[in-house]
């Protein structure tokens, strides 16, 4: 339908939709997230929900206590090795369709403990990330700002084409390979099909991890 | 027209029958032309839970374990005789006294009889 026709009718008090407008309005304005925190993040996550940042006003303030009934995973906090099977589990068991926040510098990285020999570098390895928030944690804020850039983010969704989403694509999977806890490692210790950290080129930009030439 | 006063709670009876129906027509309805079904052994799996269930859910317990616990019952209750019983003792006579020392022996009776059939040794 025409843009200009449609400001105008709506000008007149005649109201036009399309059928993919609706359905993304009220998935939209109803995104229910998975209780589910890791670490300090989760507490950061628990104000958000609470009546000073009131969450609720975005439509997202029940919280599921089952994946089964969730929209949204929020990564919040460290992914140890040991979690990172159950978290790849809880997100398959997740119905369709589903987004994930990796809130915090550890949930996208490891953060301060990224060294660490039990710390995951990243969920992203293993399921595909919506949005990420930087921090250490997040304040409350940044989180809402992510839900309102999902909120954003489904909005734009196409119902039909070649760009529709994942959920209403047959051939794109639902449910990721879990890892195993293995001996020394993840088994695998990321998924290829999902984790392409870009490239970049150490030698050009001249300094290595640890800030030194 | 003598009894139609439940006439509307008839009809919005049925609108709101009608309207929970409706939803659940239009999702299924949705879900068939549009949502593609995407099971998978995870989101099939009966328990929704990060870990998968171990061993079966038909465990059974010791029946050493039941036998133990009417016994702490028995003997909980007691207690809460003999508080009372405690309190009020020098005001009984000899035939209340020996009412309730009926009463303790008979469960110090049923004790050794537990003792005896080595109910009390949990192995």
């Amino acid at each position: 339908m025409d843009e200009t026709l449609k400001n105008e009718l709506s000008k007149q008090g005649i109201l036009t939709t399309t059928l993919q407008e609706l359905y993304n309005w009220g998935r939209t304005n109803s995104i229910w997230p998975l209780n589910f925190g890791l670490a300090c993040c989760a507490i950061e996550m628990i104000a958000t929900t609470m009546a000073r940042y009131d969450l609720a006003r975005f439509g997202a303030e029940v919280f599921r206590p089952s994946p089964r009934q969730a929209d949204l995973m929020i990564v919040a906090g460290t992914v140890t090795k040991k979690m990172a099977p159950q978290v790849v589990r809880l997100y398959n068991q997740m119905p369709e369709p589903k987004y994930v926040i990796s809130m915090g510098a550890c949930a996208i990285s490891g953060g301060p403990f990224k060294q660490g020999y039990n710390v995951l570098k990243g969920i992203d390895r293993y399921i595909p990330v919506d949005l990420y928030i930087p921090g250490c944690p997040p304040r409350p804020e940044a989180l809402i700002d992510a839900f309102m850039e999902l909120q954003k983010k489904i909005d734009a969704q196409q119902l039909t084409g070649e760009n529709r989403p994942r959920h209403l694509n047959a051939g794109q999977p639902s449910e990721f390979p879990v890892p195993r806890f293995g001996e020394h490692d993840l088994e695998p210790a990321r998924n290829p099909a999902i984790w392409k950290p870009p490239l970049v080129q150490i030698a050009q930009t001249g300094t290595d991890e640890s800030g030194s030439h | 027209m003598t009894n139609n006063i439940y006439l509307p709670v008839i009809v919005l009876l049925l609108a709101a029958v009608a309207f929970a129906l409706s939803t659940l027509l239009l999702a299924w309805l949705w879900a068939r032309f549009f949502s593609p079904h995407k099971p998978g052994p995870s989101k099939n799996a009966i328990y929704e839970c990060g870990l998968e269930s171990v061993g079966d859910a038909w465990i059974q317990f010791k029946s050493g374990y039941y036998l133990y616990g009417i016994i702490f019952l028995i003997f909980d209750v007691e207690a809460i005789f003999l508080l009372p019983f405690a309190v009020a003792f020098t005001g009984f006579s000899a035939a209340e006294s020996i009412a309730m020392l009926v009463f303790l022996l008979l469960l110090v009776e049923g004790l050794i009889w537990a003792y005896q059939k080595n109910v009390l040794v949990w192995t």
